[in-house]
């Protein structure tokens, strides 16, 4: 077995892993070392051919071995009362119950456990990506632009309070389920928006981020089949995800939607996302707010070009996110359709009202979507200005060179 | 695993309240204790006179140095406590979400440090 095999074996593998060794040891400290020490003993071994059958046990149980020579030295350094009891607990649980659907049930344990809504959206998002997508403490925080000392405290501070504040390893149940797992899906869904445009920095996008939010949602997907917020959420992302190679020149440039060159969309990754859509669709119940958004990308998707794209169905389907799921950010992107379908001037009109009533105090896309108007309407001068507020207001290089672009053609 | 359920809210508002409407806050303080006392999570648990009661107290140099009033000056004031018993965090919410303060108020959380 070739080293980039076994490095995609241990990419698929780890997460699933080390989920296992947190029940069995019960501290993610400890699982992480333990997985530390089965990888690196599997780099060793496996490169001359005795590759195990299944992998992932194998981890599991080269891992759990090596938890327990770990608590063995601590009780020889320490003589702890509680490292032995530890142990006794370690060696009840027996070796065959690692099987794959102990494994699933352990990586939903650990992407909830991940998600608990006892940690603010910022760490969930932390410890999901450097735990269930195994992203290094340093990946994570070039993935939130902060510096690698600061991220590995942040990271150590959630795993205390897991341990501490006795946050469960378990999937919810019941009345608990639901809003948890949108708790979930929002996660995924930050780590995909932060990936498709980047908050600050020199790239528009972060594709390793983009990769690692289908992952997961495909997981997810697996692990509770049958939902349609899930395959909602997972369409949406494909289909967004589709058009990455036509969204930026290679020097680095936004490209609109209405210039981009459709054949570079990834067409294989567009049908997936169509069928989701969907099956996502045909899941009984009121329509989810992920499924509505997926349909919307699956007309753009469809699309020959940005003229003859079904604005009027488009400008429908964010009236009906509006009556499900209402927020500004929607009624934004509702006054953009509307703008193809009854023109700019009536876009402006819903736009102003939306500010009259403060909703988007400080989303930076406001003035954005506002310039775009303001020049179809030929009115120069307000257009040249909303472009400046909103370069001001992004953090983001390609978007302010865009902005810049745009004025520029305006004559400013 | 034990925790504080610790009770904030506006002393201010409280003293608004109308008779009747206090009356009603005893009784469901009296139900919610009553059943948490039934399941067994009960371990204790007390309200507090208002802040205007408070005197904070702090030793320096040897010197011990008292101040009027609560340690700091908050939107929302500790009001009360439970301590109960429960098996891990969720359980623990669950609890504090049912405290009649939540609705008005605010409940920190806080599991007891363990020695060991």
């Amino acid at each position: 077995m070739t080293p980039v095999e076994i490095e995609k074996i241990f990419r698929d593998e780890a997460g699933r892993a080390l989920a296992t060794l947190i029940r069995l040891v019960g501290d993610f400290d400890l699982a992480e070392d333990a997985l530390q020490d089965a990888v690196a003993a599997a780099l060793q071994r496996w490169p001359d051919g005795c590759v195990p059958s299944n992998p992932r046990a194998w981890l599991v149980n080269v891992g759990r071995n090596r938890a327990i020579d770990r608590v063995r030295r601590q009780i020889a350094f320490r003589g702890k009362q509680e490292a032995l009891a530890h142990e006794l607990l370690l060696n009840a649980s027996g070796q065959d119950e690692v099987t794959d659907v102990a494994l699933d049930d352990d990586m939903l344990r650990l992407i909830f456990t991940c998600c608990h809504p006892s940690f603010s959206a910022e760490v969930q998002v932390a410890l999901t990506l450097r735990t269930v997508c195994g992203l290094t403490s340093a990946q994570v925080a070039r993935a939130f632009l902060v510096g690698e000392e600061a991220m590995a405290q942040r990271l150590l501070r959630a795993k205390q309070k897991i341990r501490l504040a006795g946050i469960p390893y378990e999937v919810p149940e019941r009345d608990a389920l639901e809003p948890r797992l949108r708790g979930v899906l929002a996660v995924i869904y930050l780590v995909f928006t932060e990936g498709y445009v980047a908050t600050s920095g020199e790239d528009l996008m972060r594709p390793d981020l983009a990769r690692e939010a289908i992952r997961l949602a495909r997981l997810i997907d697996a692990l509770m089949p049958g939902r349609g917020e899930v395959k909602g959420l997972l369409a949406l992302m494909l289909l967004h995800d589709a058009r990455r190679a036509g969204r930026q020149t290679a020097g680095g440039d936004i490209v609109l939607l209405e210039e981009q060159d459709r054949t570079l969309w990834d067409h294989v990754q567009i049908t997936e996302g169509l069928k989701l859509v969907e099956d996502a669709l045909r899941v009984p119940g009121r329509p989810q707010s992920y499924a509505v958004q997926a349909a919307i990308a699956a007309l753009h998707a469809q699309a020959p070009n940005y003229r003859d794209t079904d604005w009027p169905q488009i400008a429908g389907l964010y009236e009906v996110l509006l009556r499900i799921s209402p927020s500004p950010v929607v009624e934004l992107n509702h006054a953009a359709a509307v703008s193809m379908v009854d023109g700019p001037a009536r876009a402006l009109d819903l736009i102003d009202a939306l500010e009259a009533r403060g909703g988007l105090g400080g989303y930076e896309l406001l003035p954005a979507v506002r310039a775009d108007l303001l020049r179809r309407l030929g009115r120069l001068d307000a257009a040249r200005e909303a472009y400046r507020s909103a370069s001001a207001a992004t953090q983001l290089a390609p978007l302010r060179r865009f902005y810049a672009r745009r004025t520029a053609e305006l004559g400013g | 695993m034990q925790y504080l359920l610790l009770i904030y809210r506006n002393e201010a508002e409280l003293g608004k309240m109308g008779a009747a409407e206090r009356q009603q806050m005893m009784t469901d303080y009296g139900a919610f204790t009553q059943s948490i006392v039934q399941s067994g999570h009960f371990k204790a648990g007390d309200g507090l006179q208002p802040t205007t009661t408070a005197t904070t107290v702090r030793v320096r140099d040897g010197k011990m140095l008292t101040t009027d009033g609560p340690f700091a000056e908050t939107r929302e004031q500790l009001g009360g406590y439970y301590l109960v018993e429960a098996k891990d965090l969720d359980t623990a919410l669950g609890i504090a979400a049912r405290i009649p303060g939540a609705r008005t108020g605010s409940i920190e959380v806080r599991p007891v440090m363990i020695y060991d």
